[in-house]
């Protein structure tokens, strides 16, 4: 089963024909993933990688049936392949483009408003549902197919958490990366919501960090119900260095806790067993199976 | 990207909200001189520093006279300002604001942020100040929001107590054309000030500039804050490498911020004291990862150097390695090296270690390596 993207998923790419796209296009497809077209305005009606490049995500989806889109643009076109995919009612979108700016994310956010599409990032390393289909940058040289779903803050710390738990035998079902900018898509709620459907997914693993809200509403939500399944969480950066915070308005709790602390009390008051750092998510995933 | 005070008031006085007049000096003489151009009966003496806090910590000063003006720039100017906000060196105040002091019948907050969902947010307080930020940290309902797009500014002032809400609301307009027209991701008016004519300014006044929008607005490139990163910070950005120095011993090498804050985390829980924190950025090449380590080993207080890698999609090991065979190749100072590594080209990263002749020390789990850093730094045996 797993969540969001299998074996099924057709993808396109935003950016394709760039020195990236081409790149990790290749690398994507190599891993066995259905890469089917790419999109890139004024390049339509030529082939790159043995593809079908399009204009637009519209073409490129009555086409090839494309449904999830990789956006691997400069930042400063970012938002216009977003918004060119939600428009063409793509499934599932992935923004890796670092560096977007963020007042162009409020048309792309208004773009969302009432669609069927889910966002994930900008700034993400992409989601990765292992043996069956990769939309991102991540190495999956580690990944296994497997029970533990992970939904994480950060790039490094995700390859790394996957790489435990192949090691211990637990596999992933899927990995999705929410994003390192403060303005995205998918976040952790949605991310639960998923896992708990999700057969496959026995155990959830959330990898959070100092700053922004997405383990304050992880703890809301799971506050809210019997959530089924055990979930873990670590949440780094408790002895970050302070100039590494906000100095003002950012610290006011609207925007979320500055500090980890609080993130984990919370978390571990909606039930979450907290991971005390790194090396002990694995053997709190195995405890909690 | 942070906009110091004055250089914030200057940009908003340009899209019509009101500022007290003042002007910006980096000496002593000078702050007493430029008290001719400015119409006052009283003057403030505020010292140009990134942090928030500055008030509760000394570094605003009310002058009755350019003489005590001078004065009071003389005790700031050049010297540390250690807030609730920067670290225990804190910050050197390298220019003071000088300005007319106003006549506050009441103050308030206001900010404007971009929500979640990146629209532009009016956050208000009909009770601003110094102790703002501490009262609202304690008591969030303090604090009231309100998506500006469609929604009447003056009736929502209004209901929260501010006196002239006609007037604020305007100010608020005006603030939301800068917002907007400069690509901010913050602007705080604290506090934004009644005077008895009715009339609403701001008396202090924060920006933050999205720095991934630099590239639309140029002509901002001189305005923000040059001196909020030390030069080694700034080096290492130059080589995108995010490095932020800490007064430890245990120099860190790593890949990701979320890496690199969990390596942090572990290693103070183990009893040791980073050097630094390091985020190697995705696209950091050898050559820029060498000098990144050079700046680690150019700190005499560096004892040892924690390799701690994950190879990912973008970043893999041997890069790092490479840039760390780089650096020691042309340090002079060759402190050991405990190294960590795992994930993408680990074997040929671990062979590159071993045939540079690099004095390290390989481990083969995160909390292994943080125990061996710590206990040579702390005179252990390598």
């Amino acid at each position: 089963m797993a969540i969001l993207i299998d074996e099924t998923t057709k993808v396109m790419v935003h950016g394709m024909t760039g020195r990236s796209g081409t790149f990790y296009t290749d690398l994507a497809m190599r891993y066995g993933s259905n890469y089917v077209a790419g999109v890139r305005p004024g390049k339509g009606g030529t082939k790159h990688l043995g593809l079908p490049v399009f204009d637009t995500a519209a073409e490129a989806v009555a086409q090839t049936g494309a449904n999830a889109s990789l956006i691997m643009v400069p930042a400063h076109h970012a938002a216009e392949a977003m918004i060119d995919a939600i428009t063409a009612m793509v499934g599932v979108i992935v923004c890796v483009t670092e560096r977007v700016p963020q007042h162009d994310m409020t048309q792309v956010m208004a773009a969302l408003e009432g669609s069927d599409s889910v966002l994930i990032g900008p700034n993400s390393q992409g989601i990765l549902t292992p043996g069956g289909c990769k939309i991102g940058v991540m190495p999956t040289r580690d990944a296994r197919p497997g029970v533990v779903g992970i939904a994480s803050r950060s790039a490094s710390l995700t390859s790394e958490i996957l790489a435990q738990t192949s090691v211990a035998g637990l596999g992933q079902s899927t990995t999705v990366g929410v994003g390192g900018d403060a303005i995205h898509g998918i976040g952790f709620v949605e991310c639960l919501k998923r896992f708990r459907e999700d057969d496959q997914t026995k155990v959830v693993v959330l990898i959070g960090e100092i700053g922004g809200r997405e383990e304050e509403d992880a703890a809301a939500y799971l506050t809210t119900l019997d959530y089924g399944k055990p979930v873990i969480a670590l949440v780094v950066g408790r002895e970050a260095p302070k100039e590494k915070r906000m100095g003002h308005a950012g610290t006011l709790s609207i925007f979320g806790s500055e500090t980890a602390q609080d993130k984990t009390d919370l978390l571990r008051k909606a039930g979450v067993i907290i991971a005390k750092n790194a090396d002990d998510v694995v053997p709190c995933v195995t405890k909690a199976l | 990207m942070i906009l110091s005070e004055y250089k914030s008031k200057e940009l908003l006085s340009q899209y019509g909200v009101a500022v007290p007049e003042g002007r910006v000096a980096r000496t002593a003489a000078e702050a007493e001189a430029l008290c001719r151009e400015v119409t006052a009966t009283k003057y403030v003496v505020k010292a140009q520093i990134g942090a928030g806090g500055r008030g509760l910590a000394g570094g605003v000063k009310f002058a009755a006279t350019p003489s005590a003006v001078r004065s009071e720039a003389e005790k700031m100017l050049g010297k540390p300002l250690v807030t609730q906000q920067t670290n225990a060196s804190g910050e050197i105040v390298k220019e003071v604001y000088v300005e007319a002091a106003v006549e506050i019948a009441a103050d308030a907050f206001i900010a404007i942020v971009l929500d979640q969902n990146a629209q532009p947010t009016l956050l208000a307080s009909a009770t601003g100040g110094v102790n703002f930020e501490e009262q609202a940290r304690r008591n969030p309902d303090m604090v009231s929001s309100l998506t500006l797009a469609g929604n009447d500014v003056e009736a929502f002032l209004q209901g929260l107590g501010f006196q002239n809400a006609k007037a604020a609301a305007k100010l608020v307009e005006n603030a939301h054309k800068a917002f907007l027209a400069n690509e901010m991701t913050l602007l705080e008016i604290n506090p934004l000030a009644m005077l008895a004519s009715g009339d609403w300014v701001a008396v202090d006044a924060k920006i933050s500039i999205d720095g991934s929008a630099m590239f639309r607005h140029p002509e901002l490139e001189t305005l923000v804050m040059d001196h909020a990163l030390s030069s080694v910070e700034r080096t290492a950005q130059e080589n995108e490498i995010n490095l932020v120095k800490l007064d430890g011993n245990i120099g860190v090498v790593v890949n990701g911020a979320g890496l690199g804050l969990a390596t942090n985390d572990m290693l103070v829980d183990a009893g040791g004291k980073p050097a630094n924190f390091m985020d190697i950025r995705t696209t950091a090449t050898s050559f820029q990862i060498a000098k990144g380590v050079e700046l680690l080993l150019e700190d005499s207080a560096v004892k040892i150097i924690l390799l701690n890698v994950h190879g990912g999609g973008m970043t893999v090991c041997d890069t790092v390695t490479e840039g760390v065979a780089f650096a020691y190749a042309r340090a002079k100072r060759k402190p050991p090296i405990v190294a960590r590594l795992a994930g993408q080209n680990v074997e040929w990263a671990h062979r590159m270690l071993s045939e540079r002749r690099l004095p390290v020390t390989v481990c083969t789990s995160m909390g292994e390596a943080v125990d061996k850093a710590v206990s040579i730094a702390k005179g252990g045996r390598v």
